[in-house]
């Protein structure tokens, strides 16, 4: 049983999603700040006329952007509200894994990323941390 | 008949629309058992199959969902944990629902199954028990045999169109077709008197006499209506949306070129885009006495099942509203109508020892105002006990014993629209539950609108909602705040003013911006602040100087909750129409925004909750004597039955006092001379999409003008002007004055005698003589064509 991610970059972390979740993905668009809210709320975009709120992977994660988000992407992932953005540092190939390949996220992770990351699988040469869409987009405030 | 048909037809309909979500919602709570907003959801529809079984008499249907209603109440309160058992006995009950729902439509009646078991089953349950295991989903009677005759079928067919007389149109044209004549035999016996010219077996019976006439007639004059899917309806709205999001972002494009030709087609576009927009809206709009009819009966048959006289008013049926806002607030008028007689109207013996007329009245009045539409349910009853809605407030935790203690009697009686509020000391079968309030609250503010309620002890209540015209598109000011771009709904604008710092500047009590305005204080709040910046007082030893450096500013006085208060923004950008869009649920709870929208260039913008706002800034808590302005707001309306006048007072050239009636002022704006353009006779501005004269008082009143000129020479004109809008969209007109001075009440008669041309007549206000425009003659001196539009004139 083969999987397919879409994998992007975020500060040091590879992440993965499984492909049928992204809906699609753009170049950065003109972002409006929505005060009152969480940091990780960049803000709203306009999707075709569609409004979508933006979120600041990075932030979400923990961790920095690179280069300030000067090579950024939106990653667009459906939900049942519509789709829901997240500004990745880079996106990279979509990889075919095994699922044999997959194990539960280590211990080690920091508690913050941890409740985000379903898992890992292990690729040749690095970790691609599996992201769980849900709870990444799940921000409170 | 017909009127009682239909209110069974629509509950039906209805209740079946609602059962298809229970099955639903009741599977999802197999596996969210802790969601309290899916119990809630399946109260609130068992609730409602049961209060319309209720009136309509339909008592085992009532007694089996009463007692659903009851186990699910207990769910609500976290009593009771859901459970398989709890499940199955709910489905089972919404399928016996369904059964008897088949039963009435095919007899009249709830038929004859019998439900006990299940009744019981319910009941243990609400009880903690377990049921005995067979009870869990008693089979409620097979399906219904089918169809005991076939008549009755294609009857409710047909009925769904409530309207009791178009229906003969297509019936009767298609008469003469022969398959068509068997179905309906079942209105043959009805039309007795033979139509011997058209064996036509009009379903229309009444119309069946003169079938040969009706036919011609029918014949010579062409369909005037046609019957349209409301979902491409709802596209074309949509659509219209659109449009007009692609029209604001042309004219902006268009703005920044210099192309005669692209103009030409901008405007073009401008101008049909609005009429399409109005057009499609208007497509929408019903009448609220749709709404209105099915009312009478209801309170008819509540009143008698609580033994009470209760007399039913209606006002303002034909005021419009869209057909889906109609739909929304038809669930909240019937908790309110209810509301009115079991708890508002007392029983004739109370009501005679008050001293009052045994038999009860509610009102039921619908009017437009400021761009809304006001529904008012008025009793005129014991009042609302606010004392012990305190104390039921502090009991159910809802309120704090020290806040309650702070709290304005109107604020008290808001707390009623709190969920799991309920003041009856039985829970009666009508209401009492509390559930009904806060269902009135949440359905009303879905659409935008607000509730009130005004109660006075001993003399009644009266509740007022207030809902938006349409959904969808509305009129926004756009306003600039730091570096962020905002959309405040026009309705919540009462003015704009313009804070030049030295003059009209804010004054700081203990640390809060208080603003002058027209001698009242009014309350200020910097949206920047209420977006989470940092406004600072002015340091007490600033001077002046620094102070008149700073950019001006504007207020835009609105209105919150009760009362108005100032919301400082940095500038106002634009005026135009904005299509509302729902923000993502991610965002949906901050509470200071109404939706988002995309402005001219394409970027979001949001859509600021005034209420919200206010909330958050504390304006609310305060709400100043809401009673004083409420009675002032009725002063007002018996001053103008008085034959009393408004007028805004105007500083015209040369010191002149010049006045128009307040009624026929559509606004106040403060405009850049830059933005003026040259069009035909007169100077132009582009005014929320519309191209409008402006006249001057200076051009208007020569005379005034020349002495002038004598006295001072020719002033330089100053950057900005101040300009009076008048008439109403499509026919507006601006007057470029000096100054705008006062609001003024006046009774004085006018006099007529010896006024120059442009002016109806002169009179003292204010201890000077002050003349007051000639409205008609300012529209014709605009150019505008007199006999389009003569509403405009009639000032």
């Amino acid at each position: 049983m083969m999987e397919h991610l879409c994998t992007f970059d975020v500060d040091s972390l590879f992440i993965g999603i499984q492909i049928t979740r992204i809906q699609e993905i753009l170049r950065p668009q003109p972002v409006t700040p929505v005060p009152l809210t969480s940091s990780v709320i960049l803000g709203l975009m306009s999707l075709r006329g569609q409004i979508v709120p933006v979120i600041n992977l990075a932030e979400r994660l923990g961790v920095q952007m690179k280069e300030g988000g000067a090579d950024a992407f939106n990653v667009l992932i459906r939900t049942s509200d519509g789709p829901v953005s997240l500004l990745v540092d880079h996106v990279g190939d979509v990889v075919e894994v095994p699922s044999e390949a997959f194990e539960p996220a280590p211990d080690t992770l920091r508690p913050a990323l941890r409740s985000l990351i379903r898992g890992a699988y292990k690729l040749e040469k690095r970790l691609l941390l599996a992201l769980d869409a849900e709870a990444a987009i799940r921000v409170e405030y | 008949m017909g009127e009682f048909d239909d209110v069974i037809a629509e509950f039906l309909v209805e209740s079946r629309e609602g059962l298809d979500t229970l099955d639903r919602d009741l599977v999802a709570l197999e596996d969210t058992p802790n969601s309290k907003e899916l119990i809630g959801r399946i109260f609130r529809a068992i609730h409602t199959v049961k209060g319309t079984a209720g009136f309509l008499g339909f008592g085992k249907l009532e007694s089996l969902t009463h007692a659903g209603e009851s186990l699910l109440s207990r769910m609500r309160d976290g009593e009771l944990r859901p459970s398989g058992s709890i499940t199955s006995a709910l489905l089972g009950t919404v399928d016996a629902v369904r059964v008897m729902l088949n039963e009435v439509e095919s007899s009249g009646n709830d038929g004859d199954g019998d439900y006990s078991q299940l009744t019981e089953a319910l009941k243990a349950l609400c009880r903690g028990e377990e049921p005995a295991a067979a009870a869990a989903a008693p089979e409620p009677e097979p399906e219904p045999e089918p169809e005991p005759e076939p008549a009755p079928k294609p009857q409710a067919a047909a009925k769904p169109a409530p309207a009791p007389k178009p229906q003969p149109t297509a019936a009767a044209a298609k008469a003469p077709e022969p398959e068509i004549t068997e179905t309906p035999a079942q209105p043959a016996p009805q039309a007795a008197v033979p139509a011997p010219a058209a064996p036509a077996p009009a379903p229309a019976a009444m119309a069946a006499p003169a079938a040969a006439p009706a036919e011609e007639r029918h014949a010579a004059a062409p369909v005037e209506s046609v019957r349209v899917d409301l979902t491409l309806l709802d596209n074309l709205v949509d659509l219209a949306g659109e449009l007009v999001l692609t029209r604001n972002h042309i004219v902006q494009l268009s703005k920044g070129r210099d192309d005669a030709d692209l103009a030409t087609a901008t405007q073009r576009l401008n101008f049909v885009t609005a009429q399409l927009q109005d057009g499609i809206m208007r497509m929408r709009m019903q009448p609220v006495s749709n709404l209105f009819t099915k009312f009478p009966r209801v309170v008819r048959d509540l009143a008698r099942s609580c033994r009470k006289l209760v007399r039913l008013e209606l006002d303002g049926r034909d005021t419009e509203l869209d057909k889906s806002l109609i739909e929304t607030i038809k669930d909240p008028m019937v908790h309110l109508l209810r509301n009115c007689v079991d708890h508002g109207i007392e029983t004739p013996e109370v009501r005679a020892k008050a001293g009052k007329h045994p038999e009860g009245r509610i009102v039921l009045r619908a009017y437009h105002q400021n761009g809304l539409v006001h529904i008012e349910v008025a009793d005129d009853g014991n009042g609302i006990a606010l004392d012990k809605v305190k104390k039921r407030g502090i009991e159910r935790g809802l309120v704090t014993p020290e806040r309650a203690e702070m709290m304005s009697d109107s604020e008290v009686a808001s707390l009623i629209f709190l969920p799991g509020f309920s003041t009856a000391e039985a829970i009666s079968n009508i209401s009492g539950r509390g559930v009904g309030m806060d269902v009135v609250k949440t359905n009303v503010e879905q659409v935008g609108g607000t509730v009130e309620v005004d109660t006075r002890s001993g003399q009644g209540t009266t509740f007022i909602l207030k809902i938006p015209l349409t959904l969808a598109i509305i009129p926004a000011l756009v306003v600039r705040c730091a570096d962020a771009r905002f959309a405040i709904p026009q309705v919540s604008v009462i003015e704009l003013v313009r804070l030049t710092s030295a003059k009209q500047s804010l004054e700081w009590i203990h640390g809060a911006p208080v603003f002058r305005l027209r001698g009242k204080l009014l309350p200020v709040v910097f949206l920047e602040e209420a977006m989470g910046g940092h406004v600072m007082p002015p340091a007490a030893n600033d001077n002046a100087e620094e102070d008149d450096n700073a950019p001006s500013r504007f207020l835009a006085v609105v209105q919150g909750p009760g009362r108005q208060f100032g919301l400082v923004v940095d500038a106002v950008l634009d005026q135009q129409e904005i299509v509302v869009k729902p923000l993502p649920k991610l965002l949906a709870e901050i509470g200071a925004f109404a939706g988002a929208t995309l402005l001219g260039d394409g970027r979001v913008a949001l859509i600021l909750d005034i209420l919200g706002i206010a909330q958050r800034a504390r304006i609310a808590s305060e709400q100043l004597r809401e009673d004083a302005n409420l009675e002032r707001a009725r002063q007002q309306d018996q001053q103008r039955a008085k034959g009393m006048r408004t007028l805004l007072l105007l500083q015209g050239p040369d010191d002149a006092r010049l006045a128009v009636p307040l009624e026929d002022v559509s606004r106040l704006e403060t405009i850049d001379v830059n933005h003026l353009e040259s069009g035909g006779q007169h100077q132009v501005l582009q005014y929320r999409g519309e191209i409008m004269p402006l006249l001057r008082t200076s051009e208007l009143l020569p005379e005034r003008r020349g002495r002038m000129r004598n006295e001072f020479g020719e002033k330089e004109e100053p950057k900005m002007l101040s300009v009076v809008v008048l008439g109403r969209p499509g026919r507006t007109l601006g007057l470029v004055v000096e100054d705008v001075l006062d609001v003024v009440e006046t009774s004085t008669e006018l006099r007529r005698v010896g006024v120059r041309q442009g002016v109806v007549g002169t009179l003292v206000v204010q201890n000077r003589v002050t003349e007051v425009l000639d409205l008609q003659w300012l529209v014709a001196a605009a150019g505008f064509d007199m006999t389009e539009e003569p509403s405009l004139a009639a000032g």
